[in-house]
């Protein structure tokens, strides 16, 4: 198992509120990782640290390694648009451009310098068939993208950060906003992805990161409590507060 | 006793409504009555003749077309990157707060400032003479505060969802402001630009030094002419001449004309702003 994502002390700050606290985690490659915890916990915070998106955030103060295929992604020499289109993100809603269902998966290609119209729509089928879209999107290309239910939205979401081709998707509870139909079909879906991607997602929903993920970590008021294999997390966890969580103790 | 209180209230309010739904009203009922019997084919496409008490306001209408797509020319660009600046880039710092303190003073300044400003500054000091080109500048700059705002409400209005979309997919923040802010922007920023077409369509002050003329006996050769304006026009035909029997009902005329085209202008901002929201579905 190699280690895609290593995570060495990171702390994070918003002005004076520390929101993420020495973390060390490393996150393997082509799996899912979980990362789970109360609201408020920083979980979504911390996926963002992954994609540099908290970097949007004024007053945002950052700490410690955070390294992908062994490079730290906070270093000057990293370009940030580049290290964006190589690390995707899926967001809670699903927010499609409002534009056409191609237009939405070619933005991706056109913005990376794309001009060759014969390879975007290459890559927009593409895109729209590893994300299980292309059979109920591939005779409405050209429709609003708005128009789609909402788990077909998600899954227009995936398409668009798949056309980049990156290697690690981070997901911030993609399913909360869906029926559970589209989110059978959504996990279904993570399941595929890994055989190429690494991905983290952030989710609110245990069963959920019990049925989909290999590896779980646990958050707490900005502090990692535990991280093991999925299975073991929620067999036989190794800290209490963890176990109290699992159990709803508290949440 | 309260309930008493609660109608006495309701009829205050229901009563205020009235009387601006009938200041209103009779103001349009009034320049219509006295201004239609003017109103013919004619009156839109002829000069004025002897010594303007016969005839039409042709020179004034192409004038103020002219004065108010030149000012919206002007106006209009630098006011959407004004406000993109302001909006996306200038952040929350202390200079930003007193420039967009000094754009709200400006929408406040009287007209008629902006008038011996463009005097002193276009007309003099850049040369350009009392000129189309002057009293478009002129009235482009009174109606700058009136479009960045309406721009930088209408950034605001597109959800930051998209803007993040965009972000996570490694567009740069020019990128995202070019292809996924300004398009979902643009029918609020157009729409504030047609009122303000409007608005400098009825000014008079800023084009009484800058641009206009009182009599002309031909179209403007070049931005460097002079014109004749709808609402100068009117003042020159009540306050010139010695015909107000005949003076009188020709400046009804053209303010009917005015009224009509401020109107319909406004009309084509309603229609765009409401196919907008039609079609918009966030």
């Amino acid at each position: 198992m190699v280690n895609k994502i290593i995570i060495r002390n990171l702390n994070l700050w918003f002005g004076e509120n520390h929101v993420l606290k020495n973390i060390d985690v490393s996150i393997p490659e082509k799996l899912i990782t979980a990362v789970m915890g109360p609201s408020g916990c920083g979980k979504s915070t911390f996926l963002r640290c992954l994609n540099r998106m908290n970097d949007l955030i004024e007053g945002t103060k950052i700490s410690g390694g955070l390294l992908i295929d062994e490079k730290d992604i906070y270093s000057d020499s990293i370009d940030i648009f580049d290290l964006r289109k190589r690390v995707g993100m899926v967001f809670q809603k699903p927010n499609p451009f409002p534009k056409s269902i191609f237009e939405n998966v070619a933005y991706g290609l056109k913005i990376h310098g794309v001009k060759d119209k014969g390879i975007i729509s290459e890559e927009v089928e593409k895109a729209l068939r590893d994300a299980n879209l292309w059979d109920e999107a591939k005779d409405r290309l050209s429709s609003p993208a708005l128009d789609l239910s909402g788990g077909q939205q998600q899954r227009l979401c995936i398409a668009r950060a798949l056309a980049v081709e990156p290697e690690i998707i981070l997901f911030d509870e993609p399913a909360s906003a869906l029926d559970p139909i589209s989110s059978a079909k959504l996990e279904e879906l993570l399941g595929e992805l890994k055989e190429n991607y690494t991905i983290v997602i952030v989710t609110h929903n245990l069963q959920q990161a019990a049925r989909i993920s290999d590896w779980t970590a646990f958050l707490m008021l900005g502090e990692l409590i535990e991280f093991d294999k999925t299975e073991k997390i929620f067999t036989a966890p190794q800290d209490e507060r963890t176990e109290n969580y699992l159990t709803g103790k508290f949440g | 006793m309260r309930r008493f209180k609660q109608t006495l209230g309701f009829t205050l309010l229901r009563f205020s409504v009235f009387i601006v739904f009938l200041s209103l009203l009779s103001l349009v009922v009034f320049i219509s009555l006295k201004g239609f019997k003017m109103l013919s084919l004619s009156f839109l496409l002829e000069f004025p003749r002897r010594g303007m008490t016969r005839g039409g306001i042709f020179p004034a209408l192409i004038g103020t077309l002219l004065l108010s797509t030149g000012a919206i020319l002007f106006a209009l660009p630098l006011g959407i990157l004004a406000a993109i600046y302001l909006k996306e880039y200038a952040g929350a710092k202390k200079w930003v707060r007193i420039i967009r303190i000094g754009i709200n003073n400006l929408a406040g300044v009287p007209s008629v400032v902006f008038g011996l400003f463009g005097l002193a500054i276009f007309v003099k000091l850049f040369g350009f003479g009392v000129s189309v080109l002057s009293g478009s500048l002129t009235l482009g700059i009174l109606i700058l505060p009136v479009i960045i705002r309406a721009s930088e409400e209408a950034i605001s209005s597109v959800p930051s969802s998209f803007k993040e979309a965009s972000f996570a997919l490694g567009a740069t923040k020019w990128q995202t402001i070019r292809k996924v802010v300004l398009p979902n922007a643009l029918p609020g920023i157009l729409t504030g630009a047609i009122l303000s077409i409007g608005r400098a369509a009825g000014e008079t002050a800023p084009i009484l030094f800058t641009a206009a003329t009182f009599y002309t006996r031909h179209l403007p050769k070049s931005p460097l002419s002079e014109v004749m304006a709808l609402p100068y026009h009117i003042y020159a035909l009540m306050t010139e001449g010695t015909k107000p029997e005949f003076q009188v009902p020709i400046a009804y005329g053209t303010a009917l004309v005015l009224l009509l085209l401020v109107f319909a202008v406004n009309f084509i901002a309603i229609i765009i702003r409401s196919q907008s929201r039609r079609k918009r579905k966030w």
